[in-house]
């Protein structure tokens, strides 16, 4: 741990002992926030070194006389989630005197609630979302910009990803404030692993596409298959694929928005890569949903999968032999030489039409501070991984060694809209599924990779016409 | 006029209130004994229904009221090689869908029509498959289908019928397969009902006729119980017709339109495109789509209807 992280005791209680030396950046940027100064930071991570943590730093809003707040968010995927966001609620109504209502929706539905809401300019005050939801009502929402950039120059900075899905570029605002995002990472058997003749050690796990595409095929070879999904699957199969578009130099579009860039070698590079590792699959991922590989995985029919920590906290519960032989490793890198890993982005915003502004930002604040977002993400075991860099000293990235992986999701990933910026045709390229069929089609053999790119370029120049 | 007089001298008389004179016309009556009705079918459908057909001509997206585009939608959509598939998807899933439906329905409906022991409790029986909510059913086949813990594959490979994994879900052709056999399963007892009730009302004395100048089953059934029946037969069919082109539950809970789009029915595009992609306007003109099909059964239907 570098001198600048976050202190934290074990039970995961941030505690301030060791009051950094906040230095004159941290002053001047705590006046700034204060005097509520807008505009001279877009990345707040720019005024300090990465990973400081300025616990002297304090902001706090004018909540609303007879505010009430109601919050709309995703519901669980771990057992240990709502509870402790209720807990932390309910601490912020015994201070504030706001009383907080949680809805929850299941995460692929609470996007559709949204956009109900901000077609009627009524529903709830707060909603979590996920990916560009923001960006798809950008002007209906209550700018977080003086939020955001306390809360990055309090806890080191945002991961260079958070900005990018937080911050408008049209309204030179922030408006959404980042949670963090269920990461991602290889699972995998280590028994078989070792048979397979591969180190299972996290941190000697192949690290390079060729070195893991070594690994699947000497899995396959001994009759444990790996699983990854190529069906409708939002999470688990937009994080796999995309990861490896990326990771061998494809992207759908340009920085400017509307160059299709699809359309590449890189791409078929990718797609001959994807093939081979579909030859190490297990029989029927092109039609896997989100849940198949966690089932499949836990009843020991694949060796090897992209998931959250959710099979890792399932078997822990319910299959302690599995949770003994699993570990969890980074998506390896590929000849791009960098990480280039898409997680589930989750961020909170406020709607316009809230009565209360203050005691909703109020809110988002007491959330996002170290106590209430400590105890939040320590009792998840790390399922959410934060997207401010003091946080990586949680309790949780020390209590289980194999939850670390998860703590550096955030920092290796890029966002969806890569390399154009979240909005609306992003959010409708991946709600079309259009690199993951591109990869199903190709993968599976039903399309060559030829047709299958110029099939997803027909698509792509459509939504970004 | 004179009975406008009559009822102003009655008026005078009997000290009615004007409301109790209004609600004497018997016009203003009917009009407020209807209101109710075309109010509710005003604003639960009518509205709903005008306000798609001009969301469908506009470039509204969730948040924005959109501009008039004319038909730039369903030009777009056209050409839309997604779409064209989920044309056909729609039509191969529905027409293959109540044709087996109507088949296997009629062949249920001829059966229990017999006397046998336990009929009654059969009857009922039969109607579960409709009867549960199809979000629950879709879960069960969603389990069938799992390509690893089909219970399925698991007794065919118990059997000795097959080997290794089947790919129900994986596999276009399969993939269509298994949804169809999947909305026959639940929609049998839709036709066999209505079928049931249809075979109830012909009179035996038909068939003694039939029997008498030396008829056989088969022939009894062509010359008998299909002609008579056919009206209603065409009525269920189209009424399953409808519901088949709008199916969504079932395709979203087990595929949600994959692979590849190879499931993918009008009604979860809309979704997918208005809902998830924020297309409102282009959602709209997909549903838009169905409305001449439905068009042509309503009419395929109220023919009969009156003739009946």
């Amino acid at each position: 741990m570098s001198r600048n992280q976050l202190p934290s005791d074990g039970h995961g209680r941030l505690t301030r002992r060791q009051v950094l030396k906040a230095g004159a950046a941290g002053l001047a940027g705590a006046a700034l926030a204060h005097l509520g100064v807008r505009g001279l930071v877009q990345d707040a991570a720019a005024q300090l070194p990465p990973g400081s943590y300025n616990p002297e730093l304090t902001m706090s809003f004018p909540v609303e006389r007879g505010a009430a707040l109601r919050v709309l968010r995703w519901s669980q995927f771990v057992s240990t989630d709502e509870p402790t966001f209720q807990q932390n609620a309910a601490e912020f109504t015994r201070r504030t005197g706001v009383p907080v209502t949680v809805e929850r929706e299941t995460w692929t539905d609470v996007q559709p609630k949204a956009a109900a809401a901000a077609n009627v300019g009524a529903g709830p005050d707060i909603v979590i979302g996920f990916f560009d939801e923001p960006h798809l009502w950008a002007d209906k929402l209550v700018p977080v910009t003086d939020l955001a950039e306390y809360l990055g120059r309090k806890y080191g900075g945002w991961f260079p990803v958070a900005p990018q899905y937080g911050f408008s570029q049209e309204l030179k605002q922030w408006i959404a404030i980042p949670i963090g995002a269920p990461g991602a990472t290889i699972n995998y058997r280590e028994s078989w692993v070792k048979e397979a003749g591969f180190d299972p050690d996290p941190a000697r796990f192949p690290k390079t596409t060729d070195e893991f595409l070594r690994l699947c095929q000497a899995l396959r070879r001994r009759g444990h298959p790996t699983g990854f999904a190529l069906g409708k699957a939002v999470g688990d199969g937009n994080v796999w694929v995309h990861w490896l578009l990326w990771a061998f130099g494809g992207k759908a579009i340009g920085p400017d928005n509307k160059t299709i860039t699809i359309n590449s070698p890189e791409t078929v590079n990718a797609l001959e890569y994807g093939r081979q590792l579909y030859e190490t699959m297990i029989p029927g991922v092109a039609g896997w949903l989100d849940p198949h590989n966690n089932r499949a995985f836990l009843a020991g029919e694949i060796s090897l999968t992209n998931n959250g920590i959710s099979i890792y906290f399932a078997a822990r519960n319910d299959f302690p032999e599995i949770a003994r032989d699993m570990n969890h490793a980074n998506f390896p890198i590929g000849p791009v030489g960098r990480p280039t890993e898409l997680h589930l982005f989750s961020q909170a915003y406020i709607f316009k039409y809230t009565r209360y502004p203050n005691a909703a930002k109020e809110f988002l604040r007491f959330m996002m501070e170290d106590t209430q977002y400590g105890r939040w993400i320590n009792a998840m075991l790390g399922y959410v991984t934060h997207p401010l860099r003091a946080y990586n000293g949680l309790a949780v990235w020390r209590s289980d060694p194999k939850a670390l992986p998860f703590r550096d999701a955030v920092a290796r990933m890029l966002p969806h809209s890569y390399q154009g910026t979240p909005g609306p045709r992003s959010a409708r390229a991946m709600a079309e599924f259009v690199i993951v069929d591109m990869f199903a089609e190709a993968l599976t053999g039903r399309r060559s990779v030829r047709d299958a790119i110029r099939a997803a370029e027909d698509r792509l120049r459509r939504i970004y016409a | 006029m004179a009975g406008v007089e009559v009822a102003t001298a009655t008026a005078a008389t009997r000290r009615e209130s004007p409301l109790a004179h209004l609600l004497e016309n018997r016009h203003v009556l009917g009009a407020v004994m209807v209101f109710p009705a075309v109010g509710l079918l005003a604003v639960f459908l009518a509205y709903p229904f005008a306000l798609g057909a001009w969301l469908s001509l506009t470039d509204a997206t969730i948040g924005t009221p959109g501009r008039f585009v004319a038909l730039a939608n369903f030009h777009y959509l056209l050409r839309d090689a997604v779409f064209r598939l989920v044309v056909f998807n729609t039509a191969l899933y529905a027409g293959v869908a109540v044709v087996l439906k109507l088949a296997l329905g009629f062949l249920l409906a001829l059966l229990v029509n017999r006397e046998f022991a336990g009929k009654r409790f059969v009857r009922a029986v039969m109607l579960l498959p409709w009867i549960v909510p199809t979000s629950l059913s879709a879960l069960v086949f969603y389990w069938l289908y799992d390509g690893t813990f089909s219970v399925l594959t698991w007794m065919l490979k118990r059997v000795g019928l097959v080997e290794g994994f089947i790919n129900y879900l994986g596999d276009p052709t399969l993939a269509r397969a298994s949804l169809i056999a999947a909305n026959v399963w639940r929609g049998i007892p839709f036709f066999a009902i209505g079928l049931l009730a249809g075979l109830q009302t012909v009179s035996p004395t038909l068939y003694e006729a039939a029997a008498i100048d030396g008829a056989g089953p088969w022939q009894k059934f062509w010359a008998i119980t299909w002609p008579l029946l056919l009206p209603l037969t065409a009525v269920v069919t189209v009424f399953s017709t409808i519901m088949t082109i709008g199916d969504f539950q079932l395709v979203w809970i087990v595929t949600k339109g994959g692979p590849a789009n190879a499931t993918h029915l009008l009604g979860t595009l809309a979704y997918q495109r208005a809902i998830q992609g924020g297309y409102i306007g282009e959602g709209a003109a997909i549903s838009g789509f169905m409305l001449p099909v439905l068009l042509a059964s309503v009419a395929v239907a109220y023919h009969y209807l009156r003739r009946d």
